[in-house]
């Protein structure tokens, strides 16, 4: 719109931030929806998170993380947080060559887009292998909806609310990051035809950045509420 | 996307504007997949009013049952089968149609309907846009929401019936399959449905809040919105931050239902067989569900008030008496709406001191409310007021926002709570307030852009039998309810033939239920009144309501961008009605200070001091002292 909007000469009213005929701040509609939306995902996820703690809190005791989440592939023992540890790592290194792809695009470096690109679609790749690993690897021990192997921190038999919040909110986390994934690779693929370089301007890329560092904030709260305390 | 090329309707005269030149509109690309915001506004206007007439029928059968809960009717058998066995209503069914009523109205007329449509009309039209931001994204958002409709549809008609946990869905009916009929498949179907539903609005909400932040025209100050934008902007932020909750909640409610999990569930018995589920708790649905559904009360009854506003200050020649006040009531019950969710909850064992904080939060909200009445009231106040079936909905809305809302302080009132929880006074207070308020600002939107939409005029006879009908016919039929919910008649039941202490309500409950019919057929009118004046109604002037806002700018005939030529631009706020030395009683928010005499240049934002008596306008305290003369309180 604005690009075919030429600003009038009524300069007392245009002229201003919130005067109408300009984009306020300089973000276009679509920056502006993706910002709304992810508020509104936000409240999505607090929304779980809240249910969450409104369980866990009423539960007289609770399973501990450290004796659940403790295993890692191929080695035998109990490594509490290494394992997840290591995917909120993977995750995080995501984000990073995410920026690095929306600075890319800044500079309209059609190839390092793509590069930094792809290595986050497989930082996102990893992140999900890493999850099936953990939900399988849990899944044998007898964990799932409805059902939780795990005894509580005081001997009893393990909340099952436990096992329930954790797949739920989890694989509702774990939607988020394959959805992103997919729209990366869509993405990618517009940029390495050429797209966003007709269209004039790579602002997709920052976008879809807003949505990969949105997943991943929430990521750093499941993994504190569900793994540290 | 017509916004990709704003110019390009410049070149076609005004019957084929539509046309871009690099493609044709077919029929299935004008009407059915169209990008236009004026066809997807009728879209939700004619989805709406078939929603609505389904709604109001099943409402009727309830009430049958009702009326006359000692008779039979055969012909009931004939339309429903086994769920009126020998022309007696089912039991478990008159629950389900009590469930579709409550979700259809409030989710599909009162919130698609009302918001879809005029907030696709008239936000591009009255900010000045081509379209709404994403053209796209509006269709979606409207496709989604007609799939949600016909699944939710689709839960009439198979065997089991369609949901019957009521519109507010609580666990434990909701959460297991096998505790009744409607928990089935129909509420399986409900859920699908309204997850649905809520994609869709959270498209339409974003599209909304960016096209009224980006797409303003020149000189559009966010202070020079006409108040249905800020309604439509307020209201869209409710949608975009509640709903979500909702999915939320439906999201560990399908989780229960089909995969053993236990939020919602904890200790249950059901027929004699204890359920493995432990550990959950119905209360947190209903915190979840009411974070959504009070401001959803907002978002089904602000789109009314701005119109309301619009209507009333139009139609009264007169400007909006308060418009930052207004705008800043809009703002204060948007935020107040978030954090009273609790008083729905009263009795579920809350916290005592919880039960205040939210009692005191919830009667706040009183205080924006009361600024809106006294604004319309003071507009109206002296006003030159030209009676529209427009303008009469709109002042039936104020009625009813006042009725229903005085009785709100009752219910927000903890202690009171305990008594009139669950009983007729709720729903009482609830119909007038909300569902009528919000119809009757719905009608006024209709009746008022009509020509806007149609090019055509409503026949103006007939509004007014069906404004007089109807507005008899709403207090006739929830007036009455109030005595009985004092009288602790509790809502939901069957019927209230077993219980003596309700018998003497009997009679009553017939004159609702002849009223709820009365009513009904009243919509007749409106629908023929609808439909006919679209064929035979007399041609629309530009400007038919001497309007100031720039929607009436544009060409009667729909072109694809709205405009022919450049945007118009802005250049002073909307309701500049009636100002002394002004050569008409109106000027157009087009019109240059340049074109005007020096007096006139400065907007009458703040009306009173530039009026040439205080009588013609009184300021807010002049109005107060007026009305305690009147009463008698303070000496004249």
């Amino acid at each position: 719109m604005s690009a075919t909007q030429t600003i009038s000469a009524d300069s007392n009213s245009t002229a201003r931030l919130w005067g109408g005929g300009v984009e306020p701040f300089g973000a276009s509609y679509g920056k502006l929806m993706m910002w709304f939306f992810l508020l509104s995902d936000a409240f999505t996820f607090s929304a779980l998170l809240l249910a969450y703690a409104a369980l866990r809190f009423s539960a007289a005791s609770w399973p501990l993380p450290d004796e659940v989440f403790s295993a890692i592939p191929l080695i035998h023992g109990k490594f509490p947080l290494i394992f997840v540890g290591i995917m909120t790592f993977i995750l995080i290194a995501s984000s990073v060559t995410m920026v690095l792809a929306v600075e890319a695009g800044h500079r309209g470096s059609r190839k390092e887009v793509v590069k930094w690109m792809i290595y986050t679609i497989i930082g996102g790749l990893m992140f999900l292998s890493c999850q099936a690993w953990e939900w399988t690897h849990l899944h044998h021990y007898g964990a799932w909806w409805g059902s939780n192997p795990f005894l509580n921190a005081d001997g009893s038999p393990g909340m099952v609310n436990f096992t329930n919040l954790f797949f739920t909110i989890t694989g509702f986390h774990g939607f988020h990051v394959f959805s992103g994934v997919i729209i990366n690779i869509i993405i990618t693929i517009m940029t390495a035809t050429g797209v966003f370089d007709r269209r004039g301007t790579y602002e997709t890329i920052e976008k879809v950045g807003l949505y990969w560092h949105f997943v991943d904030l929430v990521w750093v709260f499941v993994f504190t509420l569900f793994y540290l305390i | 996307m017509s916004n990709s090329n704003p110019s390009a309707s410049t070149a076609h005269g005004h019957n084929h504007g539509h046309d871009h030149g690099h493609h044709k509109d077919t029929f299935i690309t004008k009407y059915i997949f169209s990008q236009d915001h004026k066809i997807i506004a009728k879209q939700y206007l004619l989805t709406g009013m078939f929603m609505a007439v389904v709604a109001a029928l099943l409402s009727l059968l309830f009430r049958f049952q009702l009326g006359w809960p000692e008779d039979t009717f055969p012909w009931m058998e004939s339309i429903l089968g086994d769920w009126a066995k020998g022309g007696r209503l089912d039991p478990g069914f008159y629950l389900s149609l009590v469930t579709m009523h409550g979700t259809i109205m409030v989710f599909f007329v009162l919130t698609a309907g009302l918001t879809g449509t005029f907030a696709n009309l008239l936000i591009p039209f009255q900010i000045g846009a081509r379209d709404m931001a994403s053209p796209f994204l509006n269709m979606l958002s409207v496709w989604i929401f007609l799939l949600s409709t016909v699944i939710m549809l689709l839960s009439l008609f198979i065997e089991s019936g369609p949901a019957a946990a009521g519109w507010t869905i609580y666990p434990p009916l909701s959460a297991l399959p096998q505790a009744m009929p409607g928990s089935g498949l129909g509420m399986t179907l409900w859920l699908i449905s309204m997850a649905l539903f809520i994609a869709s609005s959270l498209m339409a909400a974003l599209n909304y809040i960016t096209t009224i932040l980006n797409l303003r025209t020149p000189g559009m100050t966010m202070t020079r919105m006409p108040l249905t934008i800020w309604s439509f902007f307020t209201t869209s932020i409710l949608g975009v931050l509640s709903f979500p909750v909702l999915l939320s909640a439906v999201v560990l409610l399908i989780f229960d239902r089909s995969f053993g999990t236990s939020f919602y569930l904890s200790e249950i018995f059901i027929a004699g067989e204890t359920l493995n589920r432990t550990g959950g708790s119905p209360i947190l649905f209903q915190h979840l569900f009411w974070f959504l559904g009070h401001p959803e009360v907002y978002i089904v009854l602000m789109p009314a008030l701005g119109i309301t506003s619009e209507v009333i200050a139009t139609n009264a020649r007169k400007p909006i008496f308060g418009y930052r006040t207004m705008v800043g009531s809009l703002l204060g019950i948007s935020f107040l709406s978030f954090i009273v969710w609790g008083h729905h909850m009263f009795v579920t064992g809350m916290n005592p001191f919880l039960g205040n904080v939210f009692m005191i939060l919830t009667l706040v909200i009183a205080v924006p409310s009361a600024v809106k009445t006294f604004n319309y009231l003071a507009t109206l106040w002296k006003g030159n007021i030209r009676f529209t079936p427009g303008i009469l909905f709109a002042i039936g809305l104020v009625s009813l926002f006042i009725s229903g809302g005085l009785t709100g302080i009752y219910l927000g009132n903890a202690a009171l709570d305990i008594n009139l929880h669950d009983t007729y006074f709720v729903v009482a207070h609830f119909h007038l307030v909300m569902g009528s308020a919000s119809l009757f600002g719905m009608l006024a939107g209709v009746y008022h852009w009509y020509p806007r939409m149609f090019g055509r005029m409503m026949n103006e006879k007939l509004g007014y039998l069906h404004f007089w009908l109807t507005f008899a016919a709403v207090y006739m039929v929830f007036f009455p309810m109030h005595f009985m919910g004092i009288d602790g008649v509790p809502r939901r039941y069957y019927n209230f033939t077993g219980f003596e202490y309700m018998a003497e309500w009997m009679d009553l409950n017939r004159f609702i239920s002849i009223s709820a019919i009365l009513g009904s057929a009243a919509q007749l009118i409106f629908i023929w009144n609808f439909f006919g004046s679209m064929r035979w109604g007399k041609k629309a002037p530009m400007n038919p309501w001497n309007s100031n806002t720039i929607e009436w700018t544009a060409p009667v005939e729909h072109i694809h961008g709205n405009w022919p030529g450049e945007i118009p631009h802005v250049h002073r706020w909307p309701y500049d009605y009636s100002r002394p030395g002004a050569p008409k009683d109106f000027i157009p928010q087009t019109v240059k200070d340049d074109d005007l005499p020096e007096e006139l240049r400065k907007p009458a934002m703040q009306p009173a001091p530039q009026y040439a008596s205080k009588e013609a306008v009184p300021s807010e305290t002049l109005l107060f002292g007026r009305l305690l003369q009147v009463l008698g309180i303070r000496k004249a």
